[in-house]
């Protein structure tokens, strides 16, 4: 079967404490929350650190509770307890949604809400075994130089997957990062950088310590997710769409979509197309088209990247249709 | 064989739903399965596989390997010179790659070290010089290049097998036809994709006494032994080969394998015990799945439907082996003439070998490929003729105990009553051609083997075997060769010793799959397990019985006839308080005669045709299954879903009503994951890499894709079955596929002639049909193929004898090797 390398498991307790852990280790170290993410590409050497720091043990990155309005989510909550929890469930229904769809029901009990929204970048030239890349001579992203999605690009593509990030983006919500040259906070969309190995903005000894999200007063959000099989499945498109209200028309409107690039993409074109109408097949065309010209997925995960492109109409079409029909 | 088939008035646990007499053992998650195995002082293997898809190796340096500590012994390919493969035919494969790499991932070196960990870090210490060779990277690509060759044998070029069979003047039946329909079809390859990944532990007992031992998740515990003996040059006495329970089987584990016969020699070579557990993604490249086919089928039909001739081409793309291809290649024109009358038949079939890991028997063996593209092809054919379709397979069954063109023996046939099963179950007549757009229903159906009728290789002898032993304590052992794959076969044998003696099934132990215990059964393949094991076990218990019974019907005093056995007793059937304990008979006959020990074995008849190629086909008897699917397709994206089946499956008679159920409803999923989604898929243009080797990105549908499913079970008992039982386990996969794509059309209007069905393929073709263009999406063209001169045979109704009209053609695929030479 494949095995785990030999590797260091560190388990502290405070913050400070383990972005200690992590300074030492330097590049080899990493951080670790529920594993189901990291432990897996370790076994195919993807990630090869030595010295695995766990945040499991983190007090203060467990909670949940409304707080000024928002909400404050400690990262290090598991998916199953986010998406079950009541204050989600009746403020940020959409993101336990999201979360609901991650995976199967075993990796939500594992896997957590920081994980999920730091989670590699995927590529089906890079989430193989050491073995495997190593017929194709390896890429860009892990032991090798170029890029076989793409192979006159400089940059590797590798695609955003988290099912809760593009929701994040979308809600607005705020990131608190804690490292060794103390603490910020920053918008859940500058996390996150177009390209598919340096895709987080974040220090590599920076936590995501604390997920704030926005107060619950006159939106309305909703997330689509595309995929091969209803359970198990990564995206290979994610539409994640929020609208404030002013009376029968759009106030403000952002449309996210995940599983088309490196990051999850805002287009403001959609959102544009959707500011002052009051959700009409034809603003929801406009929205759906413009969201489309922009997607480019490439031939790296499940599917046509044809049909999956010719997917992001249909996809942005069916999650305004639906928040119209809420509102209606 | 001398003794009276007593049927008993009811059968008391026969057709029973009855608890697996290992179930409880596997939900305990007590069941030892070949990686559960720890010996003393046991070392660990990795096989270091070629990153090469084509190429040959101009030198291996284990220096460094060697060199690591922990590390016990590294073999290549010199370490293992001789050949193997499952056929006599294709003995094509080595241990370790001798000279050449035939696919990314054929093995090139084994090591055994302390640990699985040392013995991975030794794999990169391994220096492999290739000298990279073109890839041939599809069925396609091999006709168009003869060069360089993946193997140096076969019909020409990269073409391993061609076949072509002629069973009376087709063109003459087409010229009789009022319509006659050409379609191009396609069916992808997939894999098994069994929870347990194959594993095995070897024990080698030291000189002078040498005795080998392998435990291994296999299908086939007689034909690894076979190889083994063949491979080390050992007598077959000093093999002893344990088939460990496997964790699911289909076909996926039925060729003797590398790492088997490595971990072997491995134990040899450092005395100690060697254990080998592939991961995922080497389960893939063992793979011997089913193979990727392009058909072409032309049928004739007259205006009410009956078939007048059909001529139908199939190119198998092979991989990089042979493993059963041959076989493969037959069953892909095997048995079209089961179902419906086909008067004139004309098949040729070729298999191209390629440089992907080998195709071989999966579920169905080479059939749900031609089974797929004539049902589609029935369906368009009904349309056109303005028929019901399922009026027209009714109309023109293959009649119960006939010869088809093929010379092929049928015995029962419960086809009919399948069909009119799932018509009136589905509210079929109320459905087809009415449901709202979006929404529609489909049928089809086919037939399987229950077990082929020649072994694998050439050979005179019984194809099971059973022992049976009466303790004095009133408990039966039945030893037998065949393997328990979770299919269920150990349980019939408990059953089937359980009606006969009048006990109860969980009396009965059973030992199975050991060369050293039990009789030889050829293995878990074929569909052939109940029946032919089933068929000894009933010989060897009525033996038995007849032993018994003349003991105690002297003790009781009454003639034999008047004694029944049954609830543990032998007893007066006029007077069943008259009577005595099973384990006080016993002890009575065992006092008489010493133990009690009776032998059971099955050999199937002869069959009528004697063509060569008349080998693949014959079976002792062909189950049916017709399948009604009901699908909703989104217009929008092409996503097909299918909500409900509705299947009914006529295996002669149920045995244990249980697994038969759970075999219909397990073919039904796997069926179903065949016509929506999986796909062997590779990278032609990188190195011909496998693109999806795990269970995550394989796509293979989950609880959540699986359909409710409807299950009709039809019992038409057949005189050469158990209490006339029939296979289950494969035919019901088959008509899933085309039943789906038949419902698809009646959806949306178009033609998805090619599987899977996947959104993709459905959306495209919705896009033609807007355009106006035809609305299908399939492949467009057959290749041409430089067929050899096809063997004449003239169907029985045409005054054949089962013989070729030319002369020098022979009896089986298993005796080719020999003609070969003698040419
Ligand atoms: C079979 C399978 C299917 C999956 N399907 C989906 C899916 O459908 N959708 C989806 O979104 N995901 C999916 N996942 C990915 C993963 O399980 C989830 O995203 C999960 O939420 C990751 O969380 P984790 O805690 O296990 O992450 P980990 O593996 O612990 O961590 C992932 C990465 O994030 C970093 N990290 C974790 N927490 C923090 C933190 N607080 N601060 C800084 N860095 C941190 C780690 O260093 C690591 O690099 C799937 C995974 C598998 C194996
Ligand atoms: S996008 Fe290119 S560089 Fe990035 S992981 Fe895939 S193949 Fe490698």
């Amino acid at each position: 079967m494949l095995r785990l390398p030999s590797f260091t498991y560190l388990q502290p307790s405070t913050l400070a404490e383990a972005v200690r852990m992590k300074a030492d280790a330097g590049p080899e170290g990493s951080y670790v929350a529920g594993g189901t993410d990291l432990y897996p590409n370790m076994k195919r050497r993807q990630q090869e650190p030595r010295v695995v720091v766990s945040l499991m043990g983190i007090r203060e990155l467990r909670g949940c509770e409304m707080r000024d309005a928002g909400c404050l989510v400690g990262p290090c909550i598991t998916l199953t307890d986010l998406c079950t929890h009541p204050t989600i469930r009746q403020h940020y229904d959409t993101v336990a949604h999201a979360a609901e769809l991650v995976s199967t029901p075993l990796l939500r009990n594992m896997g957590t809400l920081g994980g999920n929204l730091c989670l590699d970048t995927r590529c089906n030239y890079y989430d193989q075994t050491y073995e495997w890349r190593k017929a194709i001579d390896f890429c860009m992203k892990k032991d090798g130089h170029i890029c076989w999605v793409a192979p006159s690009s400089p940059r590797c593509w590798a695609v955003s997957s988290s099912d809760v990030a593009p929701v994040m983006v979308a809600l607005g919500a705020e990131f608190r990062l804690v490292g060794p040259n103390g603490e910020r906070v920053v918008p859940a969309a500058r996390l996150y950088a177009n390209d598919g190995i340096n895709y987080l903005t974040k220090q590599p000894d920076e936590i995501l310590a604390a997920v704030r999200l926005p107060a619950t007063d006159g939106w309305d959000a909703t997330y689509h997710k595309l995929r091969r099989r209803g359970s198990f499945d990564f995206p290979v498109l994610g539409v994640a769409v929020w609208l404030r209200w002013d009376g029968r028309y759009v106030a403000a409107a952002r449309v996210v979509l995940g599983g088309v690039g490196s990051r999850p993409q805002e287009v403001a074109e959609a959102g544009a197309a959707l500011t002052g109408t009051d959700l009409s097949d034809e603003s929801i065309g406009a929205a759906a088209e413009a969201a489309y010209r922009p997607a480019k997925p490439l031939d790296n995960t499940d599917f046509d990247l044809s049909w999956r492109k010719q997917m992001t109409r249909v996809y942005v079409k069916a999650a305004l249709d639906e928040l119209r029909a809420r509102r209606r | 064989m001398g003794t009276r088939r007593k049927q008993p008035a009811a059968l008391r646990v026969v057709g029973k739903a009855i608890r697996k007499v290992d179930a409880t053992a596997k939900v305990t998650g007590v069941t030892r399965f070949a990686d559960d195995l720890f010996l003393p002082r046991m070392l660990y293997a990795k096989l270091l596989r070629s990153p090469h898809p084509h190429a040959r190796i101009t030198g291996i340096d284990i220096s460094q390997a060697r060199a690591l500590p922990g590390v016990k012994a590294v073999l290549t390919g010199r370490d293992l010179p001789i050949p193997f493969g499952i056929l006599p035919v294709s003995q094509d494969e080595h241990a370790l790659a001798l000279d050449k790499v035939r696919f990314v991932g054929d093995p090139v070196a084994g090591v055994a070290a302390a640990s699985e960990e040392i013995a991975t870090a030794a794999l990169d210490l391994i220096e492999v010089r290739y000298e990279s060779l073109r890839p041939i990277t599809d069925a396609e690509d091999a006709i168009a290049h003869p060069e360089p060759r993946i193997h140096d044998y076969g019909d020409g070029g990269n073409l391993h097998k061609l076949v072509n069979l002629e069973f009376g003047d087709v063109a003459e039946g087409f010229a009789a036809a009022d319509l006659v329909r050409e379609d191009l079809l396609f069916f992808e390859g997939s894999t098994h994709l069994p929870m347990e990944q194959h594993a095995a532990v070897a024990d080698w007992s030291p000189l002078p006494d040498g005795k080998l031992t392998l435990w291994s998740s296999t299908q086939t515990p007689h034909y690894v032994h076979r190889a083994l003996a063949k491979v080390l040059e050992l007598a077959p006495a000093k093999i002893r080969v344990v088939a460990t329970p496997n964790g699911g089987g289909f076909g996926g584990k039925s060729d003797p394998f590398s790492h088997e016969i490595v971990v072997a020699k491995l134990a040899m070579l450092t005395g100690r015990p060697v254990k080998i557990t592939l991961t995922r993604e080497e389960v893939f490249y063992c793979h011997r799945g089913r193979h990727p086919t392009l058909m072409w089928v032309k049928t004739g039909v007259k205006k009410d439907g009956a078939i007048t001739a059909m001529h139908f081409k199939s190119l198998l793309d092979g991989g990089g082996y042979g493993s059963y291809g041959v076989a493969s290649t037959y069953y892909t024109g095997a048995l079209q003439t089961v179902t419906y009358h086909v008067p004139r038949y004309k098949f040729q079939g070729a298999r191209a070998f390629t440089n992907k890991p080998p195709c071989g028997p999966k579920r169905g063996h080479g059939t749900p490929q031609p089974r797929f593209a004539l049902e589609v092809q029935l369906d368009k054919i009904a349309e056109q003729l303005g028929m019901d379709p399922a009026e027209l397979r009714l109309k023109h069954l293959v009649p119960a105990n006939s010869l088809t063109a093929n010379w092929l023996k049928i015995g029962s046939m419960g086809l009919g009553e399948c069909i009119r099963k799932v018509v009136d179950g589905s509210g079929w007549k109320e459905k087809f051609r009415k449901l709202p757009p979006g929404q529609g229903i489909g049928l089809a159906c086919s037939s399987y083997i229950t077990g082929a009728g020649l072994p694998i290789y050439w050979n005179p002898l019984p194809h099971s075997g059973v022992q049976l032993k009466c303790d004095r304590g009133g408990g039966v052992t039945v030893f037998c060769g065949s393997t328990e794959i979770g299919q269920g076969s150990d349980s019939i044998l408990a059953v089937l010793a359980a009606e006969v003696l009048g006990l109860d099934p969980f009396d009965i132990a059973v030992v199975t799959g050991d060369t050293d215990l039990t009789p030889v059964d050829l293995g878990s393949y074929s569909s052939r397990v109940t029946l032919m094991t089933g068929n000894a076990c009933i010989q060897a218990a009525e033996r038995a019985r007849d032993v018994i019974a003349s003991h105690a019907a002297r003790k009781l005093d009454l003639p034999v006839e008047r004694l029944a056995f049954a609830d543990r007793r032998v007893f007066d059937v006029a007077d069943p308080a008259h009577g005595l304990a099973f384990a006080e008979a016993v002890q009575l006959a065992e006092a008489a005669e010493g133990t009690i020990g009776t032998v059971g074995s099955y050999t199937p008849a002869p069959s009528p045709g004697k063509y060569r190629g008349a080998g693949v086909g014959p079976s002792p008897a062909y189950s049916y299954s017709a399948c009604v699917a009901r699908v909703d397709v989104d217009p929008a994206s092409g996503i097909v879903r299918v909500p409900r089946v509705w299947i009914a499956h006529d295996v002669g008679r149920s045995i244990n009503a249980a697994t038969v159920m759970g075999q219909i409803e397990g073919s039904v999923y796997m069926g179903l994951g065949e016509a929506l989604m999986e796909e062997m898929a590779y990278r032609g243009n990188r190195n011909v890499v496998h693109k999806i080797p795990s269970l995550l990105e394989y796509k293979s549908p989950t609880t959540l894709e699986m359909c409710d499913i409807v299950t009709y079970v039809v019992e038409d008992p057949d005189p050469n079955g158990p209490f006339g039982a029939k296979e289950c386990g494969q035919g019901p996969l088959l008509p899933l596929p085309p039943a789906v794509a038949n419902a698809v059309y009646d959806a949306v209007g178009v033609r998805i002639d090619e599987v899977p069905i996947t959104p993709e393929k459905v959306f495209k073709a919705l896009r033609r049909k807007e355009k106006g263009e035809e609305p299908r999406f399939g492949p467009t063209q057959f290749p041409d193929i430089a067929w050899p001169e096809p063997t004449r045979v003239a169907p029985p109704w045409e005054g054949g004898d089962g013989r070729a009209v030319e002369a020098g053609q022979g009896r089986s695929m298993a005796d080719e090797p020999a003609r070969a030479r003698r040419r």
